[in-house]
């Protein structure tokens, strides 16, 4: 007979000297590990409980302006800086790790309404209610204080009207201005290259499309959106809603879709190519929603509203990820998200810049491998179970300040109510008298080419 | 050929890891959903695949396996034959100690295989450790001792003495005195929600969170006296066996058993489970051993024998005692359990528990005169994990593992008959009448509530003990009212339909005279 029994020897399994590493054999069969989803609850639930024990999300204020915060601007070549532009003329540019001033442009006579950077970061564009668009050299050196104020003025053009906003070409020399109409101007000429304009109402802001450099996207005191095409020099559609858009942004990643920032407090996300339906509502905030930007992965957005409250949202969900909202900070007009989607940046109406982080529990800083990997699982564990009624409930809790919860029910209750009407109308009358119109395509009025 | 058995084998192993048939997306509506979900099996599918193309790396022991030379039957082969065809280390393992005089010793190991605590029934406790054959600590408690378990790690160990409970160090301080456990009958630890438990003398069933030191449970069998009490790795369910031939299996939240069943036609001597959960042995003074079905509740194999004590390998090999006879059965190619190995004992030898060394191959016996160590090729699993449980661990790793383990200590409410149901979805239930269990269950759950509730405490004589539990019964009487009510409800409807009766069913005469709105 043969015979064999399971016999180690201890020097496989021990290590050899005390400064070797210990010896670690592993066996993945799931007979060794029972009530393993037990296990995972637990840990989704603990690590449920650890992400709102770590959740600081506010890292500081950048103060320095007197006067509200009207425009922010991102270099696309510099992650350290970010421009911000207030309502008496002041333009400053920030150093966002120290959240310190490190130069000023002081030259404009009125509120600064647009900001952007051109797309090699060297010349920053700024649009006033003085009728003026002005160019400005941006320093190199990043962090130094640079007092010198040689003249850092490079252009100044005035034109006809007031303007409202202000966007440069991801690639190419053009920037566009929103005012009585859409002006394209190059950085040499004194003069619109080229204009657009369809109806007889302001054009309140305008976006360029990252991926498509000769496409633009407007918005209009005539509650319309309409997108345009440089190289056809005419309009290329539109589109009119219920209430007016105060700010479309372009999503990076997916460069046909646009998320629009309306005034009845949702956002609205379409597709350029068919604008008949939107993509995607996008509903949480109690106010005005005033600037949105998207994150550069394009899979999250941030919106600042008239209700003192900025809200992260994801590019696909109908309601928002994450709040931030403090005490004293007042209605935020505008909001940025960083170039290197850690952190959002917002402005409000009590001159100051907020830095928030974007995910806020994230731990800043070098991160050890062993860490990075413990936060991945903590991470995936979470994403498992986060359906269940216990884990469900830490992740949601937020703390909101009353009057927005107050709101926030009221709304909700103003929304039941006219849809119990609407049902009943429609349970009243004869079958398909009165049709039932799906959210996304109840907001637009028409589309027209 | 080959090429074919390598692929079959790979399957083999794939389907270990993958935990279960794939969901089934087809009847899914949400197209975004649905994509999300595919992706997600895709995953799981590709991590499967890589952790069974790892084993051929992470595997570095071999199992052991007996194979006899043509017509011979394994279970001929004595311990004897073996020690001379194994090496010396293995030979190691098969020992004899001859301890006379304290009484029949039961014994129990740590879950990694390398502590064994012995404890004599006239009061003699010793902790060895099996790779060097020291022992630990050897103590004498002058108690009678009717068990011991290890709690999560060999540092400590419940002993249930002649009164009371008592929880040891491994230096053999008393760390602490478990009074309200009672004269206990035998132990169990459930190492996921390190709840120590229990049947006492009276049949009553105890579980307590060695953590914070909480009876989370006490309920009473109400089966009587029970000395037959195991624990079933797979769901932590803990079962008792009884003297009228049921089986009952008891989670530490409600008073009522999870299952009863009647397995035996006398009394039932040992349980033992399989560590895959589904497949349970017992063995009854009928002079049987049947091996259960856990998913169907069905007998699907009798063997004819007496057992006083039985346990499950890590392999599914199993060992039956009775006497001073131990044999270990096992399933070859068919499903069914024949005998494997047998090994007999001197006649003065009475076997009072078997047990398997978890990660080795060998059978620990607990008997009158002492303890022996036996081989058995091919029950261990060879290959443990360090993170779960580490034959090898230095006192930085056991320190680290006792942390991580109790971040990951497990609610007592998770204790279920079926561990995957956790994360799944319940099903819609449609609005009928709740059943009678169920009305019973919520009845339980509101007494309990009620008698939980805290009564305030008032001054000037005004919270005298017959006031405060007048106050409580009172609670306790609205708590049932409305239960009342109910059924008082139901009676009366069922009165009522009582009256509106078939026209089939009365005698002819009466016929015409039903109404016509009945029918």
């Amino acid at each position: 007979m043969r015979v064999k029994v399971i016999s180690r020897s201890a020097d496989e399994f021990t290590r050899e000297r005390s400064n070797d590493l210990q010896r670690v054999s592993r066996n993945y069969d799931p007979k060794l590990r029972p009530q393993e989803k037990a296990v995972e609850y637990v840990r989704a639930l603990n690590a449920a409980k650890l992400d709102k024990v770590f959740s600081r999300p506010f890292i500081g204020a950048m103060d320095g302006h007197i006067d509200a915060i009207s425009s922010m601007a991102k270099n696309p070549s510099h992650l350290k800086g970010v421009f911000s532009a207030s309502m008496d003329g002041d333009i400053r540019l920030w150093d966002i790790a120290s959240r310190k001033t490190v130069c000023q442009y002081p030259g404009h006579q009125g509120a600064v309404r647009g900001l952007t950077v051109s797309t090699n970061g060297r010349v920053l564009v700024s649009c006033g209610s003085d009728c003026t668009v002005r160019l400005w050299r941006i320093p190199l050196a990043s962090g130094i204080e640079s007092d010198d104020s040689s003249d850092k003025s490079l252009a100044t053009y005035v034109w006809k009207n007031a303007f409202w906003a202000v966007d440069h070409q991801w690639e190419g020399d053009r920037f566009a201005t929103a005012g009585a109409q859409v002006d394209i101007w190059d950085h040499n000429r004194s003069q619109p290259v080229n204009n657009f304009e369809w109806g007889n109402d302001t054009v309140i802001s305008v976006r360029f499309n990252p991926g498509e450099p000769n496409i633009l996207a407007t918005s209009g005191s005539d509650r319309s959106i309409t997108i345009y095409d440089l190289r056809t020099s005419s309009p290329a559609r539109k589109l009119i809603m219920r209430t007016k858009t105060n700010s479309i942004a372009w999503n990076p990643m997916e460069p046909m879709n646009f998320t629009a920032a309306n005034e009845n407090c949702n956002c609205y996300s379409f597709d350029a190519r068919k604008l008949e339906e939107a993509k995607c509502v996008h509903k949480d905030h109690v106010s005005a929603v005033m600037d949105i930007d998207y994150s550069p992965t394009g899979r999250e957005f941030v919106t600042g509203s008239y209700d003192r409250t900025v809200r992260i949202f994801q590019y696909n969900g109908g309601h928002s990820r994450e709040i931030y909202h403090t005490k004293r900070m007042q209605r935020v007009f505008c909001v940025k998200f960083s170039c290197d989607a850690s952190y959002v940046i917002s402005g409000s109406d009590d001159t100051n810049l907020r830095l928030w982080k974007a995910k806020a529990s994230e731990q800043l800083g070098v991160i050890l491998p062993r860490e990075r990997k413990k936060h991945e699982y903590m991470e995936a564990v979470k994403n498992r179970y986060k359906h269940l009624p216990e884990v469900k409930r830490i992740l949601r809790h937020r703390h909101l300040p009353k009057p927005i919860y107050k709101a926030g029910l009221l709304r909700r209750t103003m929304a039941d109510a006219e849809k119990r009407k609407e049902d009943r109308r429609r349970a009243h009358s004869s079958p398909g008298s009165i049709p039932s119109r799906s959210l996304r395509k109840n907001r637009i009025i028409q589309e027209i080419e | 050929m080959e090429i074919h058995d390598v692929s079959d084998e790979l399957e083999i192993k794939v389907k270990k890891y993958q935990r279960g048939e794939g969901a089934d997306l087809e009847s899914l509506k949400d197209k975004k959903l649905k994509g999300q979900l595919a992706n997600k099996e895709d995953l799981f599918k590709k991590s499967a695949n890589a952790a069974a193309k790892a084993e051929k790396w992470l595997m570095q022991t071999e199992e052991g396996w007996l194979e006899p030379d043509g017509l011979e039957k394994t279970w001929r082969f004595s311990q004897q034959s073996i020690a001379n065809e194994v090496d010396v280390a293995s030979r190691k393992n098969q020992f004899d100690l001859v301890l006379p005089d304290l009484g029949p010793y039961t014994l129990d190991y740590t879950s990694s295989g390398r502590y064994m605590v012995s404890a004599g029934r006239k009061g003699h406790l010793a902790i060895i450790d099996l790779h060097t054959l020291k022992p630990i600590k050897d103590m004498q408690v002058r108690e009678t001792v009717r068990d011991a378990v290890f709690l999560h790690n060999e540092l400590f160990f419940a002993v249930a003495q002649k009164k009371y409970t008592y929880i040891y160090n491994r230096a053999g301080t008393e760390l602490h005195c478990l009074k309200e456990h009672g004269a206990v009958l035998k132990l169990q630890f459930l190492k996921n929600h390190f709840l120590l438990s229990s049947i006492n003398k009276f049949g009553h069933l105890h579980y307590q969170d060695i953590t914070t030191g909480q009876m989370i449970g006490n309920y009473r069998s109400g089966l009587g006296r029970s000395d037959v009490l195991q624990l079933n790795p797979y769901n932590s369910v803990l079962t008792s066996g009884h003297s009228g031939g049921t089986v009952s299996m008891w989670k530490s939240t409600s008073s009522a058993p999870l299952v009863k069943m009647l397995c035996h036609r006398g009394p039932v001597t040992a349980i033992a489970f399989h560590p895959n959960g589904h497949l349970m042995a017992t063995a009854g003074m009928d002079k049987k051993l049947k091996i259960w079905d856990l998913r169907k509740y069905e007998a699907i194999q009798t063997l004819p024998g007496l057992a006083k004590s039985l346990d499950f390998s890590q392999k599914g090999m199993l060992a039956a005692s009775t006497g001073s006879f131990v044999q270990v059965l096992a399933t070859s190619d068919s499903q069914d359990y024949s005998r494997y190995m047998i090994h007999t004992m001197a006649k003065g030898y009475q076997v009072n528990k078997v047990l398997f060394r978890p990660y080795e191959d060998v059978l620990g016996i607990g008997h009158s005169n002492g303890l022996s160590s036996i081989l058995i090729p091919g029950s261990g699993e060879p290959n443990f994990d360090s993170w779960v449980a580490n034959p090898y661990e230095t006192s930085k790793q056991r320190r680290e593992k006792e942390v991580r383990v109790l971040l990951d200590k497990l609610p007592p409410e998770s204790i279920m008959l079926d561990p995957t149901q956790i994360g799944n979805l319940r099903n819609t239930k449609k609005k009928e009448k709740p059943t009678q269990q169920e009305t019973e269950a919520e009845k339980a759950a509101a007494i309990a509530a009620a008698k939980n509730v805290p009564l305030k405490k008032k001054t000037k004589g005004r919270s005298k003990p017959s006031k405060v539990t007048r106050k409580k019964q009172e609670g306790i009487e609205q708590a049932k009212r409305s239960f009342v009510e109910q059924n008082k409800e139901d009676g009366v409807m069922k009165k009522k339909q009582k009256r509106m009766t078939d026209p089939s069913e009365l005698p002819v005469a009466l016929q015409p005279f039903v109404s016509r709105k009945t029918t």
